[in-house]
């Protein structure tokens, strides 16, 4: 019965993933994209509450479902409906098409490496106790045998706050010699 | 483990991965290619917690949470830099961004 019940779980989860990361990429108004886009990082939450990564799940919410979609629907709105683009109309252009076999050549190569690497030894599973996952571990981990990573990662979002914080401002000094300019004109 | 095995995860994980390299390929938005990047890293991501179950550590945990900490980054600066493009006035097409070209 539980088993039947993870399943139904899994499946609701996994059709919810697909279709929704199907719409972020179809969809031609980025606003939708970026509602579609939280769907699917909710679902993928469940997945991995499926897979025993609680603190990840969590943080996969909070993190990526609350600030950085908050974040681009922020810069969405504030630059408006900006964009020529009308996918999906006209036939396909060699471009489209290039992209679809590309497309299709990375999954297949997906396919035969995992398949090729592991296949015969994903069905025997680890058994894990009820801590997997847990924040205890996670932060064990981070503060032992990942320190350097966790360290590099904390330079890493500084860097990245820095480089916004240049980007930004550097348009504001553009902005501000073009609007004398504008005015005369 | 109760449920399907980890297997039908990696598919998933491959699925999402194509979708979001389909959409970097196919749309010239650079918001709509941004948050196709972010449906590869989930999927990647998901390739990394099927793992991590799969080997009974939490290795792949820890890995996935570093991804989100880059995955921010790389939002940050790219959203910078569309700022930057829209202050600009320039049309947010990335066929048309050719300045740079030689």
């Amino acid at each position: 019965m539980a088993n039947f019940l993870v399943w139904c779980v899994w499946f609701v989860a996994a059709f919810a993933c697909v279709l929704s990361a199907l719409a972020v990429v179809s969809f031609r108004n980025p606003f939708y994209s970026a509602l579609a886009l939280i769907g699917n990082l909710a679902s993928l939450a469940v997945l991995y509450l499926l897979l025993g990564g609680e603190f990840v799940a969590a943080s996969q919410v909070l993190v990526y479902g609350g600030a950085v979609m908050v974040m681009f629907l922020f810069v969405i709105a504030y630059l408006g409906d900006r964009t020529d683009e009308s996918p999906w109309t006209g036939g396909p252009s060699w471009q489209a098409v290039g992209g679809v076999l590309a497309g299709a050549a990375i999954l297949v190569e997906i396919v035969v490496a995992i398949g090729a690497k592991a296949g015969g030894s994903l069905s025997d599973e680890a058994k894990i106790g009820r801590a997997f996952g847990s924040p205890e571990r996670i932060g064990e981990l981070f503060l032992t045998d990942h320190l350097l990573a966790f360290e590099v990662t904390s330079i890493v979002l500084l860097v990245a706050a820095v480089g916004g914080v240049v980007l930004g401002a550097h348009a504001r000094t553009a902005d501000e010699e073009r609007a004398p300019a504008g005015a005369r004109g | 483990m109760h449920g399907p095995e980890v297997a039908w995860y990696l598919i998933l994980a491959s699925l999402l991965f194509v979708t979001g390299a389909l959409g970097v390929f196919l749309r010239r938005n650079p918001l709509i290619i941004l948050l196709s990047v972010e449906i590869m890293l989930n999927g990647a991501n998901l390739a990394l917690i099927s793992f991590a179950r799969r080997l009974g550590h939490e290795d792949g945990q820890v890995f996935a949470i570093a991804v989100m900490a880059v995955a921010a980054s790389e939002v940050v600066v790219g959203l910078g830099l569309i700022v930057a493009l829209g202050r600009r006035e320039l049309e947010l097409d990335v066929d048309k961004l050719r300045t740079l070209r030689g």
